[in-house]
């Protein structure tokens, strides 16, 4: 009976980010092809899942601003074997975590009270919204991060590499050109 | 090299010439090797502060940037313990700081960031502290981001020694150390910094920023784009 090599199981998210990794990702191009020869999507915008079965393999977008990320990552956590924060706010908190030196109830308030041309406003507080966190965190303050793939957004040509590299079982090596942090 | 009698010392097995005076960083360079460093301005008397670039000498720690090079030395620079060590160092000042690079004038032209990149830095790895550092825009001309500053002391001594203003000073101790602003009122404004100062081109991040221009070299032909830093340094200090 004919062998057929298991592919990896991927499971990718967006937390607090802007889904420019993902864009990121989809930036490969051609490459998407040779690549789905080797991986099988699980939970990711990309398959519209919402949860995240047994994984080989998590890339998440996005630091964690609120209650649900934090949520989602330690779901991703718990099912990926290897898990690697991609991009600058998951790394960092990047662009969110500007406001870490601002008081929640202050950012809040002026957003939806009193902010210009704010009128009858009021702060949401229906209980299906998540809870913002006071201070927007990178991954690694909450969980394990097995692998850092930096860049806002990170290269595709990056991204290319380090699952080249990865799939291929060898330590991620980003070298001149591929590694950045803007 | 008076007396005739060549002076060198080894750098990870390779022979490394050297002139009396010279310092084993300032050797290494201009003999074409890099050795990271952050804190070592050419123009400017070593301190030895960032401790980016230490070496062992002869199985001892030291920073290379303040250590005499001596006949016969035995340095050893480009090890895995070394690189870890120094990478540990870039992670301390990236999350003591607020660095966020994708909005910094800096980016692609930052020594910090590019010393990062050399290493192979992918992670603050800490926890970041995130600390509250205001900026100071009151002067007409200059911008000051006090968020970037990793305290390498070069806008210090290029305003107290090239410029003969004593613009800047440090204060305080351990983590509260931080950059200030010599004027009673403590803003920038209030002080006779000008644009054309040596201290407006010394900052290896970018806490001195010139208003009225900004990005103004695209992604991917800013300098260090172009080339790695240690690619960048060692032809450029050939002369020291």
């Amino acid at each position: 009976m004919e062998q057929v090599k298991r592919k990896l199981r991927v499971a990718t998210t967006s937390l607090a980010g802007c889904f420019g990794c993902h864009m990121s990702l989809l930036d490969i191009d051609e490459r998407l092809v040779p690549l789905l020869d080797l991986i099988e999507l699980d939970a990711s915008p990309l398959t519209d899942l919402k949860h995240c079965g047994p994984c080989d393999l998590g890339l998440i977008e996005g630091g964690l601003c609120n209650a649900e990320n934090v949520h989602v990552l330690r779901e991703f956590r718990r099912q990926c074997q290897t898990l690697v924060a991609v991009g600058s706010c998951a790394i960092t908190g990047g662009l969110p975590a500007q406001r870490n030196h601002l008081d929640i109830r202050d950012c809040l308030q002026t957003v939806y009270l009193t902010g210009v041309g704010v009128e009858r406003g009021f702060i949401p507080n229906d209980p299906e919204l998540p809870l913002p966190l006071d201070r927007v965190h990178p991954l690694h303050d909450v969980v394990k991060i097995d692998y850092f793939l930096p860049g806002c957004p990170p290269s595709a040509d990056a991204i290319w590499q380090f699952l080249n590299d990865l799939i291929a079982g060898r330590t991620p090596q980003l070298g001149h050109g591929l590694i950045r942090y803007d | 090299m008076s007396d005739g009698a060549r002076r060198t010392f080894a750098l990870d097995g390779l022979e490394v010439p050297f002139e009396p005076g010279q310092t084993i960083l300032q050797a290494a360079l201009a003999a074409g090797h890099y050795v990271p460093h952050l804190c070592f301005h050419p123009e400017f008397r070593p301190h030895g502060s960032c401790r980016v670039c230490t070496v062992k000498v002869n199985g001892r720690t030291t920073a290379s940037c303040t250590t005499p090079a001596r006949d016969d030395d035995v340095v050893e620079s480009r090890t895995e313990e070394l690189d870890e060590l120094r990478r540990n160092l870039i992670q301390f000042l990236f999350t003591e700081g607020n660095h966020f690079c994708p909005s910094c004038e800096q980016s692609g032209n930052c020594t910090l960031q590019a010393v990062g990149y050399e290493l192979g830095v992918t992670t603050g790895h800490y926890n970041p502290l995130f600390p509250n550092r205001p900026v100071d825009a009151s002067h007409p001309d200059v911008l000051l981001d006090f968020n970037r500053c990793i305290l390498c002391e070069l806008c210090v001594h290029a305003s107290a020694e090239v410029d003969k203003k004593h613009v800047f000073a440090l204060s305080g101790r351990g983590i509260t150390k931080h950059l200030v602003v010599n004027a009673e009122s403590g803003r920038l404004g209030d002080t006779p910094l000008a644009v054309y100062d040596k201290a407006m081109s010394v900052c290896p991040v970018g806490v001195i920023q010139r208003k009225g221009r900004g990005f103004a070299v695209p992604i991917g032909a800013r300098t260090y784009d172009r080339a790695s830093i240690s690619a960048i340094a060692v032809p450029r200090r050939e002369e020291v």
